[in-house]
């Protein structure tokens, strides 16, 4: 099963995010932490964005599902999605939007599911509201949903914190599949998987969404799963995108020195135990320009002059 | 930086007491309401040492009851079976009923969840000026303090100015850090780190386990790593553990572990490790031939030991290779008991399509 080889539908973009731009403002210290982001996703797409810790993707996310609260402003830009404009939506139109056009697995996963109630009774609850489906005809899609996440639907009595933290995030995984979304987000969905699990929940989530067609975004910090399983990527640092590519280019032929970076900095299953570094301190990009195309369909922010002596340090770091 | 290779810490003399270590642990939790009468088998007869300043990482199948181990160590949760000893000290027997000070400046954990381990109603600063007054590790004077308090934020790759902010103005790798953050500022010998670094970018990863290495060479700290990033562990810790459904299966010195994996679980977590130049597949065949090798193997791959008859009652060990790597791993016979946890490995959907 190759399935990131698989050739996505259309291209037409089922989201487009144009020149976001989203600050937060406090009384300290006021953030830029979206810096005019364009990117768009195609019908049955799985889009990859990657990038610093605290560079803004949640953010993104976030504003995606117009759930950015005081202090966050968005300060500039658009999104639309399937033609319509997101940031212009009604509360009432919000309602059906999110969930079942658009649903989302948060980072917070974890810490995301109601404490006083069981498994079973937030799935069902989903089903109910949105589905219009009977209690037992939820109770049963709730337990085949479980056995999708690899969870005995046993567990459906079992309440938040009587699940370990991979079991809630798959908990989680599965709500946010229920009700057929055209467009997933998933803000590290993983995080507390083992590589066994979390290989067999995304071949589910790839085979599920080869056949209803829905569009993912996936936010993820592991670049060998965001290669495997996107399409086309992004990474980002402090706020901007330095590079978009499909996930393959930018895996083989990084061209950004912190993709490089990135790329280069995990540590190998082989081999002698050798020191490895990060971004060598002090090393920081600033006023990153616009992306150009560096290759067809590879785009890349160019890096300026007076950043490149930094750029040796960063590619002898990546080398190690 | 040199190319050197990276040492790894030797085994302590076996007089020398460890500074961590677990005999026959258990914990068994009710599942579902408060007088239901099933249960969920967490932990069975683990046994685990480590030793004065190594890193032993802890690695397993979502649900195995990793946490559930360091949450009894840290006496989070009161274990159903065994002892628990900290530089030889039982300390279940020491202090009875909850974890004294003197336990907490001696032991600190990091929670696996960033985002339900930091009081929302703090600023960073609290947390952390919290941990150094408790444990009197603030210094003599305010400056002093100060010092510290900046200081543990440039340690951890986070910018002094964010001492003033509130947890949710964190992303999830800031929140990581600074839960990182409040467990060093204890400067404690013992720390429990359990996915600390899930949510870090890989370039601020190796930052952090870095750190922790310095930590370990400069002032002997002794540490559990729990992760799911084997190549982390491999990186980072002296020795690798494996759990399988509450119980270990394999334990050895990490590089030995992990070229030599031995217990088909963790042949299959090895195989599962996320490659780019696989692009998405594996290959199913030899996923359930190793799947059911885990669950009910007919066979042992160290069937004629000469030190260790092979068993299906009990959880016989088995050494791999060179004694000097102290690796082991238990009799491929003995199976995982029905009823311990809800591993998933055991639940396969009965459909494909369940939610289409
Ligand atoms: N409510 C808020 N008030 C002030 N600043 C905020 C707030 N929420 C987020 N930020 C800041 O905005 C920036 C982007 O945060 P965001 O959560 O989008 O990052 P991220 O890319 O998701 O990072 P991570 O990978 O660590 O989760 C961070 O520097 C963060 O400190
Ligand atoms: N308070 C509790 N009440 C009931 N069952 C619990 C409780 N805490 C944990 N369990 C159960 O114990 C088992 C082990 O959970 P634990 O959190 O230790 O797993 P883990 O190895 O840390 O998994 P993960 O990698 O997903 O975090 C699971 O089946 C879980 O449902
Ligand atoms: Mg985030
Ligand atoms: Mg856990």
């Amino acid at each position: 099963m190759t399935v990131s080889q698989v050739s996505f539908g259309s291209h037409e973009p089922v989201l487009d995010v144009k020149n976001l731009s989203v600050k937060y403002i406090g009384d300290t210290r006021s953030t830029t932490a979206v810096d005019r982001v364009s990117f768009s996703i195609g019908t049955g797409e799985v889009f990859g964005l990657a990038g610093e810790s605290g560079c803004g993707k949640s953010t993104i996310a976030n504003s995606i599902m117009r759930l950015l609260k005081d202090p966050a402003k968005i300060a500039g830009g658009s999104i639309s999605f399937g033609g319509k404009d997101v940031l212009a939506m009604s509360p009432e139109e919000l309602r059906g939007f999110r969930w079942q056009d658009v649903a989302m697995v948060f980072q917070s996963a974890m810490n995301s599911l109601n404490p006083v109630l069981t498994i079973g009774e937030q799935i069902v609850d989903i089903f109910t509201t949105h589905a219009g489906y009977s209690r037992k005809e939820s109770l049963r899609r709730a337990g085949q949903l479980l056995e999708l996440v690899r969870i005995d639907p046993a567990r459906l009595k079992s309440y938040p914190h009587q699940l370990s933290g991979g079991m809630r995030q798959r908990a989680v995984i599965a709500m946010a599949v229920a009700l057929k979304p055209s467009l997933l987000i998933l803000d590290e969905p993983t995080t507390a998987l083992d590589v066994v699990v979390q290989q067999e929940i995304m071949a589910q989530i790839k085979e599920l969404q080869r056949e209803l067609g829905f569009s993912v975004l996936f936010i993820t910090h592991d670049m060998s799963l965001m290669v495997e399983l996107s399409h086309r990527m992004a990474v980002m640092y402090g706020g901007r995108i330095v590079e978009t590519a499909k996930a393959q280019d930018v895996y083989a032929n990084p061209r950004h020195p912190y993709t490089q970076a990135l790329m280069g900095a995990f540590p190998p299953l082989t081999g002698p135990r050798v020191p490895l570094t990060g971004l060598p301190d002090g090393v920081k990009f600033r006023n990153i320009p616009d992306l150009t195309e560096a290759a067809p369909g590879h785009f890349v922010a160019p890096v300026s002059a007076d950043a490149s002596a930094a750029d040796t340090a960063i590619m002898e770091g990546a080398a190690r | 930086m040199s190319h050197a290779v990276l040492s790894s810490r030797r085994p302590s003399a076996d007089t020398e007491a460890a500074a961590l270590e677990v005999r026959g642990l258990g914990k068994s939790f009710p599942l579902g309401g408060l007088f239901s009468r099933e249960s969920v088998r967490a932990l069975h007869g683990v046994d685990l040492a480590i030793g004065r300043g190594e890193i032993v990482a802890l690695v397993g199948e979502s649900g195995s009851g990793k946490s559930t181990l360091a949450r009894c160590v840290a006496r989070l949760e009161r274990p159903s079976a065994g002892e628990i000893l900290i530089d030889g000290v039982d300390v279940l027997k020491r202090d009875r009923f909850q974890a004294s000070r003197a336990f907490r400046s001696q032991l600190q954990m990091v929670f696996q969840d960033p985002f339900g381990s930091l009081n929302p109603a703090h600023r960073v600063e609290h947390f952390l000026r919290r941990s150094l007054a408790i444990h009197r590790k603030g210094g003599s004077s305010e400056t002093e303090t100060r010092q510290r308090l900046e200081e543990l934020m440039t340690t951890v790759g986070l910018q002094a100015d964010m001492l003033n902010s509130y947890p949710h103005e964190l992303s999830g790798g800031q929140r990581q850090r600074v839960a990182i953050a409040r467990a060093l500022a204890v400067e404690p010998q013992v720390i429990l780190a359990d996915e600390p670094t899930s949510m870090l970018d890989v370039s601020v990863r190796i930052g952090v386990l870095n750190l922790m290495r310095k930590l370990r060479d400069e002032q002997g700290i002794s540490m559990l790593y729990i992760t799911h990033d084997l190549a982390s562990a491999r990186y980072l810790a002296d020795r690798t553990a494996v759990m399988f459904a509450g119980e270990l299966v394999e334990e050895g010195e990490s590089l030995d572990l992990l070229a030599n994996a031995a217990h088909p679980y963790t042949q299959l977590l090895v195989s599962a490790v996320p490659d780019p130049a696989r692009a998405g597949s594996y290959d199913p065949v030899r996923r359930a031939e190793l799947r059911q090798a885990v669950m009910a193997s007919t066979s042992c791959a160290f069937d004629g030991d000469p030190n260790q008859a092979c068993s299906a009652e009990e959880p016989v060990r088995h050494g791999v290779g060179d004694p000097e790597n102290r690796h082991w791993v238990r009799c491929h016979l003995y199976r995982p008991q029905a009823g311990a946890g809800g591993h998933a490995l055991a639940t396969e959907p009965t459909d494909n399509k369940a939610s289409a």
